[in-house]
């Protein structure tokens, strides 16, 4: 079902340069070679009745029902199939064209139920659409033949269901699942009148390979796949368009709603980074923003140990204020920062360093970035100049070989992975670089060329060898280095990078990556045209992140891979707004656009425009804070959508910080794990509360625009200006657009932006600027921002987590498609019906010689910490790794990961952690034993 | 703060520019990282256990504490 006043042009749009003038019943259009009749009328404003066709799918020609007629051409051709030409003449309505289409649509009305009225899909559907166009109010060929009423209904998958009696046959659903999606899940199943639509074998949907993206649903023409909402609560009255709180891909949607209530989330066909496609977290995965466990009312406790007490807002902010700057007077200035929140907007994230820098007047602000990507901002800033990917999600499509490094984008970054399929089965070579079998190592229709399966922790060594290669074997583009590349750099890292302790046969017992892999690997990388690098936290959350971004950027530069579209270098971002919270200044060290704090013509600027002295030397990050917390020097914090509790590593650690301080005020939507240890709590808004703008992982800045009232009262931007104003520093926006049209005046890189802008372009990609005033899809085109492109020596340096007899497992860690980071949303959503626990991938080797089965409880212990999970065997991991995701609180995967960090960033070493598991028979003993914790409630006194 | 978790810190930034031929730029880049991301509370603490002897800092960590000392004065 297309979303509320979407129109459809009923197939996809061409991109020939070449364009054709063609006649459509009297008018006129000119189309880019290679569009069909169809959407060349359709452009024309002249509807051609379909079924099979929209926009998003490659024509099929299979409903006839988009006949037309064209001059000196014979027949009636298909308008979808039939591509225009130069001067043809084409007409879309005729007596003959209405007799040949209403014979086909009283085909289809015949074996169709006619209870219009209680269908969900009344007023949204095709074939009612298109009866009512040819005036088909009854059938020649009667009802009482055979037919499908009363076929099968599944409402198996707890988002939508199907209905087999409303299906149609059209093919629309299996083809969005194998072109868009590219999982392949759906087929027709037999033949002729027996045909049908099931799920991979004629499974239920939710026990099928279905991944609930919801394409399908959005390409039925009737309503044979219906969202279970729309079921409940009928067709929506106006739509308003946001963008996806969930991952970095940052996905357009409109939200349809009826009085306050969502009714669904549409895919954005015009959407600049998803075109029209979605995953089941954006699609479905809503009704957290409306569970009861919200806290709507703002609380405060003098101690961590006593039940919450529900106050006013007026109350709340007052003595969180007070108690900032009593701690402020006994322990110092600097005693006190915030935490900004990856999953709040630009504008949010922005005033809370603000306030910090100018109400706290200190500059101990950090973000959650510090846990995922910080060292990508500091690796290429240093090698390229800008803390930013390099390409637009669209510049895959260009791509000739696709690199995957430490990422798993069919579960992390899904509607991405879609693109990547979709271009792998164009016939791009793809190779990746993972200790375990990622969704893309092997699917259906695509198959990795290299799976470079790696031991955890040894990236820089693995990408040592690639650029060792590369080196070696001539495959440089010494041209584009002599031109755009530091020389002296690039003299020092190509003697470097020669030495033989680099080369793959060098490095094999290290990464145990078979040395003619990794060669054949880097030789398709270098030589096969555009070669594109995606990465994701597999390669920050290690102790040499920064190095391996690096390693990853003088491989670019070294075979010219950057400055094009087809190319460069891309992190995948794992939160909707962690480029945006980098982008808008949280970190200690520098202000909004990356510039250091130290640097007083930058510190000037905003002294002036915030009315207030600025410190000029770097602050705390997160885990300096918790250092500093537990040796008395820190004593405050505010915390923005952000569970430091359960997402920082060595839970015990963070913790005991967090319970050495005196006044912890956290902003969320729920009582999360952090907020055990929080004195006040502010109730934050969810992103359909409140107006803003999310910056994805491709520098796209979105708006978010607000369709409900926020339900603890104030959107979380007008928060913090309460608590701003309560502390003395006093802060008047009436409007986000207000603090943008801040952030334009104070960040180069932003200069252009204005929500008018945004509204009329749709997105916007940073730099932004009177040089690039529309954007910049593509970075460091002709030249890189910092000039030249400059290579560092990038040893690898071994982490300091070894295993060991003790610990002879590497526990290594990541997500799964339908759950989101600490789960605090999925988890309150019908996801669980999917993943309703954190479980521990172990392989058959690991587990036979522990004595494991499938679904045992596997006690995992570490230096730090144990904890307790269900045993997935599985030979997805290598022997000798094991693997868990950090989704619910009670799984407890950051209770055994250590304080081990990036060097440059300390960005915590997630991805490598030593343990040793064992079978645990009586969970509860071991549990008591091993000190490993239950989960636990917390009280609320209203 | 923890003095064994900045030596730990500091040895790890070390590593990092150790490979890089030249000492004194391995000793300058650390103490730059040091300067431009270290907060003050940390550059002093670690610049006292350096005057203290520096047990536990890595010849390069050392040198580049060093440099940070030396503009502290």
């Amino acid at each position: 079902m297309y979303a509320v006043g979407y129109t459809d042009l009923g197939t996809p749009p061409a991109d020939r340069p070449v364009t054709v003038t063609v006649d459509v019943d009297g008018v006129s259009v000119t189309v880019p070679e290679g569009t069909s009749v169809m959407r060349a009328a359709a452009l024309a404003d002249r509807s051609i009745p379909k079924l099979c066709a929209t926009d998003t799918l490659k024509s099929f020609g299979s409903c006839r029902m988009c006949l037309v007629e064209i001059e000196g051409r014979k027949g009636y051709p298909a308008s979808c199939t039939t591509p225009v030409a130069d001067g043809m003449k084409i007409r879309t309505e005729s007596e003959k064209l209405t007799a040949l289409r209403r014979n086909v649509l009283e085909l289809y009305v015949s074996d169709h139920p006619l209870d219009c009225v209680t269908c969900p899909a009344n007023g949204n559907c095709e074939l009612q659409d298109v009866a009512g166009t040819l005036g088909v109010t009854e059938t020649r060929y009667g009802f009482g033949g055979k037919n499908h009423r009363g076929g099968e209904r599944d409402l198996s998958n707890p988002y939508f269901g199907f209905d087999q009696s409303l299906c149609i046959v059209c093919s629309r659903c299996v083809r969005a699942c194998d072109e868009v999606q590219g999982t392949f899940a759906l087929t027709i199943q037999g033949r002729g009148f027996a045909s049908q639509v099931v799920a991979s074998q004629h499974e239920p949907f939710l026990q099928s390979e279905c991944v609930s993206c919801g394409q399908c649903v959005e390409a039925c023409p009737t309503g044979a796949l219906t969202e279970k909402s729309v079921m409940a609560l009928g067709t929506a009255e106006r739509a308003t368009n946001t963008t996806c709180a969930y991952c970095g891909v940052g996905c357009s949607f409109n939200v349809e709603m009826k009085g306050d209530q969502v009714v669904r989330m549409a895919p954005d066909r015009d959407g600049h980074a998803n075109h029209g496609h979605a995953c089941v977290k954006g699609r479905f995965a809503f009704g957290y923003a409306t569970h009861p466990d919200r806290i709507t009312k703002p609380m405060i406790r003098a101690r961590i140990t006593e039940p919450w007490r529900e106050v006013t807002w007026e109350e709340a902010v007052s003595h969180a204020a007070s108690e900032l700057r009593r701690i402020q007077e006994k322990y110092g200035r600097d005693a006190i920062g915030g935490i900004t929140s990856s999953r709040c907007t630009n504008e949010e994230t922005f005033l809370v360093q603000k306030m910090v820098r100018a109400a706290f007047g200190t500059n101990n602000v950090d973000t959650c970035a510090r846990v995922c990507h910080s060292p990508t901002g500091y690796g290429l800033k240093h090698t390229l100049g800008e803390s930013a990917g390099t390409q637009a999600f669209d510049s895959v499509m260009k791509s000739d070989v696709i690199v995957i490094i430490g990422a798993n984008p069919t579960e992390g970054h899904p509607v991405f992975a879609s693109r990547i399929k979709q271009r792998m089965r164009q016939g791009a070579k793809l190779i990746v670089a993972d200790p375990r079998e990622i969704g893309l190592v092997k699917a259906p229709h695509i198959e990795a060329d290299y799976h470079l399966q790696l031991r955890p922790g040894t990236n820089v060594a693995l990408i040592n060898a690639l650029a060792h290669v590369v080196v070696t074997e001539g495959l440089t583009r010494d041209d584009y280095i002599a031109d755009r590349c530091e020389g002296d750099s690039y003299e020092k890292w190509k003697r470097f990078i020669a030495e033989p302790h680099h080369s793959p046969e060098a490095t094999e017992p290290t990464t145990g990556v078979p040395a003619a892999q990794v060669r054949g690997a880097a030789r398709l990388y270098a030589t096969a045209g555009n070669g594109a690098i995606y990465y994701g936290l597999g390669v920050t959350e290690h102790s040499q992140g920064t190095t391996m971004v690096m390693g990853i950027a003088n491989l670019a530069m070294a075979t010219g891979n950057l400055g094009r579209e087809g190319v460069g270098v891309s992190p995948l971002r794992g939160q909707n707004n962690v480029q945006g919270s980098c982008d808008m200044g949280s970190f200690p060290h520098e202000f909004s656009g990356y510039r250091h704090v130290s640097d007083a013509t930058v510190r000037g600027m905003f002294e002036r425009e915030w009315g207030v002295a600025l410190q000029p030397e770097p602050g705390l990050r997160i885990p300096n804070m918790f250092d500093a917390a537990l040796d008395g020097s820190f004593k405050g914090l505010y915390v923005q959508g952000e569970d430091v509790a359960q997402s920082d590593p060595n839970t015990r650690h963070v913790e005991a910080a967090l319970s050495a301080m005196e006044c912890v005020i956290v902003q969320d939507l729920f009582l999360n794990e952090t907020a055990r240890f929080a004195h006040v709590f502010f109730p934050g808004s969810s992103f359909l509360e409140k107006d803003g703008t999310f910056t994805n992982a491709e520098r796209r800045i979105s708006r978010v625009r607000k369709v409900m009232p926020a339900r603890g009262g104030y959107e979380d931007w007008q928060a913090t200006m309460l608590l701003s104003n309560a502390l003395g520093y006093p802060m008047g926006y009436t409007h986000p657009s207000q603090i943008m049209d801040e952030i334009a005046r104070l960040t180069p890189t932003f200069a252009g932006v204005t929500y008018e802008k945004l509204d009329r372009l749709g997105s916007i990609q940073w730099p932004c600027n009177d040089a690039a005033p529309e954007g910049t899809p593509t970075m460091h085109v002709g030249t890189f921002v910092r000039g030249k492109g400059k290579f560092y020596l990038t040893d690898y340096v071994p982490t300091t987590e070894r295993t060991s007899s003790m610990f002879p497992l590497i526990l290594t860690t990541g997500r799964v498609l339908t759950q989101y980071n600490v789960g605090a949303q999925t988890r309150r959503t019908a996801n669980v019906a999917w993943h309703h626990e954190d479980v521990l991938e172990i392989h058959p080797h690991d587990a036979e010689v522990r004595g494991i089965a499938h679904g045992d409880w596997v006690g995992v212990t570490s230096r730090v910490g144990s904890t307790l999970l269900r045993a997935d065997v599985t030979e997805r991991v290598q022997a000798g790794v094991v693997y868990t995701t950090f989704h619910f609180p009670e799984s407890g995967a950051n209770v055994v990961t250590t304080e081990n960090s990036d060097w440059a960033t300390n960005c915590p070493e997630y991805k490598v952690t030593a343990v040793q598991a064992v079978r645990v028979a009586h969970p509860a003993e071991w549990r008591k034993r091993h000190g490993a914790e239950e989960p636990h409630g917390q009280a609320v006194h209203a | 703060m923890n003095v064994d978790r900045l030596v730990a810190m500091a040895n790890d930034i070390a590593a990092f520019f150790a490979a890089e031929p030249d000492a004194a730029a391995a000793a300058a880049g650390v103490a730059n990282h040091l300067t431009r991301f270290w907060d003050p509370r940390m550059r002093k603490q670690i610049v006292e256990h350096y005057r203290a002897g520096g047990s536990g800092l890595s010849e390069v960590a050392a040198a580049g504490v060093a440099r940070v000392a030396e503009i502290a004065k």
